[in-house]
């Protein structure tokens, strides 16, 4: 966070509107978050980790036996390695965004654990940082365990598929950021439903579970500017070993994604609690 | 009756009783559909929860499992159980979705009416029974079941995916599904007070393995026989295959046709029976 | 006397080994005002939820209407309007929906139903806020819509648990004028509280449960009569001295209580019982002279204060 603060201060002009919403401790509202997932039931934690395991499990043996081997890249790979890449990018999705959504939604509308927050020297950004990276922490957590019976059952086929850890960190900041600043308009449960309206799609069509080259082209170029794709795309990329310069785009757009759910989701909250 | 009252006469002794009698007429013969049209209208004020996903589910659902991942077969295996695997994958997405909408339906509302917002509490101080609510909320997930149900079978036929005229039934095959998982989690979910996450919990370690090991995507014969069990006590499994036998002849031997059926019917009945039980002593302690 | 609509006849209500209401007997008139008085736990919400028929009793004899709970439950409740002690509106249906969709449980018609909900809205004086969510409304507005609610059966008996807890004071005079009013229409009144002042205001007669058995029976007047004085002298001496100037007091007015932060003493003058304090030579850090209470009526008969 220093080196956004020492780039900000830089800038006079800026350095006001991030200091009415900054005090860089987005820490304090880190281990708050710890503690309350402590309180909570260590199944309903543990659950988290199994959801991509047990489709893995499912899909991976019994698809798997109809289809054999699908080409990704170039290079043909068991339709187990070909779906848990991307089982591991949508789970890093789903973590971050109800973590960032749901929850959120509860304490803005709900609990008036904001509004306790930000009566102390805590910014709206401090609040936003703190709940984006506690959500990044279970993410990482279960992403590691994941990839660990990938390792186990053979299915990361390089050794750059070490780099799919931070691959998922940035795929999971990229949705938390983003899911927080636009849960922050939404005003009842029905809304709600909107986040799953967006999320089922991509899961079902962002070659998840089959090549976007099934699609005709103009389908193709939909599904290419759709963030799971990406997500799915790096981290394919990197547990299969087909290592292309177009990873870098990957990683570029979901830079993009955080900087602009980041602003968005500061700027709301500065909009609904410092009035 | 004046003073001391006995309590084993027979009927109206009063203008009063006489008036009660007369007006407890209607709600003991139609007080389950007054919940029914309770949650209809609720519904209405959340309507876009419902109408979007009835339309929305199936046209992704056919057009990513059963036409993007069903070429991808084509290239490998070719078709599944005899017949193209759009075919095969359409009636197990219906019995999947009629399974996904029982499991939210008989959780959530049921935990609502007597924990988060008691307004079973209202309707039995009104003069509806215990076993009236539980029968209202059965009512209304089947006919969210069925309306789904005919939604997706129309998208179905729209997409070539059902040969036989006979398909339609498939839709009752999706509410036999529905209710013979909804009546024992009905009742779980009835007994629970305390709060403790199981409703996540049931939804993580029931809802979603018995999803995923039906023979949903592929045949529950391509499992290893150590996961094959889950199949065989998943309303979902029974409930597809039936669907299956119903949409494009899957050939079944009747005897196992028999064992679907009666598997789902007799869960249902044990289920929706207890839960109407609990009901009753939770809402008259 | 005319024919009870509600008669309780050593009712008793066990749950496992917790014996809830241990043996209590009443009757309530057509068109009387009844209530239940005592502090929480005493067994005033189980003796109401037995009376609303959604709770079998576990001995005793009870019935409503001239009709058993135990074998008439919906009739008895087609009969009853309800406000329970927590508000169980229908978060999910704005205001005017939650008045239509209850009255649909009686399975009357929906027109009937519809035309009602209007005027009750107008009776709860909430017919600005027909649309509003539940949640939006004050807590005072739920109150207000619940006993909107119960009303929608037109019913012959009005079960009230705990009307006007947790309200502020401003709310709770809007209550219990819209309280006022239905007694003064006919409905027959039966509710629970733990506030002397409301039984006071709303009750023709009430009892005076404690521990699950009544300790007494009678309008607020002539319990007041019965079991306490005309007036009340409060003295504070400081926490620490209130006993030992008690015993200084021994003789003065009628009845001395000790609580530990004030002494009471009971006479029919207060003035002249605060007068013979100060001739003892005692000052009070303060005092006060008042008429008697249920409150006191309580304490007298259970040595221990309503709320604690």
């Amino acid at each position: 966070m220093s080196a956004v603060e020492a780039s900000v201060r830089a800038e006079g002009r800026s350095s006001r509107w991030l200091g009415s919403v900054f005090a860089g401790n987005p820490g304090a509202v880190m281990s708050r978050s710890w503690l309350a997932t402590r309180s909570t039931n260590w199944l309903v934690v543990a659950s988290g980790f199994l959801e991509p395991v047990l489709y893995l499990l499912s899909l991976g043996v019994g698809l798997g036996t109809l289809i054999g081997t699908v080409d990704t890249g170039g290079r043909q790979v068991s339709y187990a390695a070909f779906i848990a890449p991307a089982l591991l990018a949508t789970s890093a999705m789903n973590g971050a965004v109800m973590d960032s959504t749901f929850n959120v939604f509860f304490k803005l509308n709900f609990g008036k654990l904001y509004e306790g927050m930000l009566a102390t020297p805590l910014g709206p950004l401090d609040v936003a940082l703190g709940e984006i990276l506690m959500a990044l922490l279970r993410g990482a957590l279960y992403g590691l365990a994941f990839m660990g019976v990938m390792a186990a059952v053979g299915l990361t086929l390089s050794w750059t598929a070490l780099l799919a850890l931070p691959a998922l960190l940035i795929i999971a900041f990229g949705f938390a950021s983003l899911g927080m600043g636009v849960v922050s308009f939404m005003k009842t449960f029905t809304q709600l439903d909107w986040i799953f309206f967006v999320l089922l799609p991509m899961f079902l069509l962002s070659s998840t579970f089959f090549p976007i080259t099934v699609y005709p082209p103009a389908v193709r170029i939909v599904i290419e500017c759709l963030p799971l794709w990406h997500g799915i795309e790096l981290v394919r990329g990197l547990t299969t070993g087909v290592i292309t310069p177009a990873l870098l785009w990957h990683v570029v757009y979901f830079a993009g994604m955080v900087a602009v759910g980041l602003v968005l989701a500061t700027t709301r909250l500065k909009a609904l609690f410092l009035k | 009756m004046t003073t001391a009252t006995t309590n084993d006469f027979d009927g109206p002794s009063t203008d009063a009783s006489a008036a009660a009698l007369r007006a407890a007429l209607r709600p003991r013969r139609f007080g389950a559909l007054y919940v029914l049209e309770h949650r209809l209208r609720a519904a209405r004020q959340a309507w876009t929860s419902f109408v979007f996903p009835a339309l929305g589910t199936p046209v992704l659902y056919l057009f990513a499992m059963g036409l993007g991942l069903g070429s991808l077969i084509r290239q490998g295996s070719g078709s599944v159980d005899g017949v193209s695997y759009l075919v095969f994958v359409a009636p197990a997405l219906l019995t999947a979705a009629a399974f996904q909408t029982a499991s939210e339906e008989f959780i959530f509302p049921i935990r609502v009416g007597f924990k988060w917002n008691p307004i079973f509490f209202g309707m039995n101080a009104a003069p509806l029974s215990p076993g009236q609510i539980i029968d209202g909320n059965v009512l209304a997930t089947s006919v969210r079941v069925v309306l789904n149900g005919l939604v997706y079978f129309a998208l179905m036929a729209l997409f070539g995916a059902v040969p036989s005229g006979w398909g339609v039934l498939s839709v009752l095959a999706a509410l036999l599904t529905a209710l013979s998982f909804g009546g024992p989690l009905c009742a779980y979910i009835a007994s629970l007070d305390k709060e403790a996450s199981q409703e996540t919990l049931v939804l993580r370690f029931v809802v979603m393995p018995l999803t995923l090991f039906s023979g949903t995507y592929f045949p529950l014969a391509l499992m290893p026989v150590y996961l094959q069990w889950i199949g065989w006590i998943s309303p979902l499994w029974h409930g597809t295959q039936l669907a299956r036998d119903l949409t494009y002849g899957a050939g079944e031997p009747g005897w196992l046709v028999a064992v679907h059926l009666a598997y789902l019917v007799a869960t249902f009945v044990v289920g929706w029976q207890l839960a109407r039980r609990i009901a009753g002593k939770r809402l008259n302690k | 006397m005319p024919t009870p609509v509600i008669t309780a006849t050593d009712l008793v209500k066990r749950f496992g080994d917790f014996d809830a209401v241990k043996g209590i007997s009443f009757e309530v008139a057509p068109g009387e005002s009844f209530g239940l008085l005592g502090p929480n736990g005493a067994g005033k919400s189980t003796t109401m939820r037995m009376v609303g028929a959604v709770s079998p009793r576990t001995g005793g004899e009870l019935s409503i209407l001239g009709l058993d709970p135990n074998r008439y439950g919906p009739e008895i409740r087609s009969q009853l309007g309800v406000v329970p002690q927590s508000d169980n509106l229908d978060v999910e249906l704005p205001v005017l929906q939650n008045l239509i969709v209850y009255g649909r449980y009686f399975g009357l018609p929906r027109a009937l139903v519809k035309q009602r909900a209007g005027e009750l809205l107008e009776f709860a004086q909430l017919t600005d806020k027909a649309k509003t969510k539940i949640d939006d409304l004050s807590g005072g507005m739920k109150r207000r819509l619940t006993i909107a609610r119960a009303l929608i059966n037109d019913p012959r008996i009005l079960l009230l648990d705990e009307p006007t807890t947790g309200l502020d004071p401003q709310a709770r005079h809007i209550l219990w004028d819209r309280l006022f009013r239905l007694k003064e229409q006919g409905t027959t009144l039966v509710l629970t509280t733990h506030y002397m002042d409301e039984a006071e205001q709303l009750c023709d007669r009430l009892v005076v449960v404690d521990k699950g058995q009544i300790m007494a029976e009678g309008s607020p007047a002539s319990l007041i009569r019965r079991y306490s004085s005309r007036e009340v002298v409060e003295l504070r001496f400081g926490s620490a001295r209130n006993a030992s100037a008690a015993e200084q007091l021994a003789g003065v007015g009628e009845r001395i209580e000790v609580l530990p932060d004030r002494v009471l003493i009971y006479a029919d003058d207060g003035e002249r019982a605060l007068e013979a304090v100060r001739g003892r030579g005692l000052e009070a850090i303060t005092s006060l002279v008042r008429r008697s209470s249920l409150e006191d009526v309580f304490l007298r008969l259970t040595g221990r204060s309503l709320i604690e």
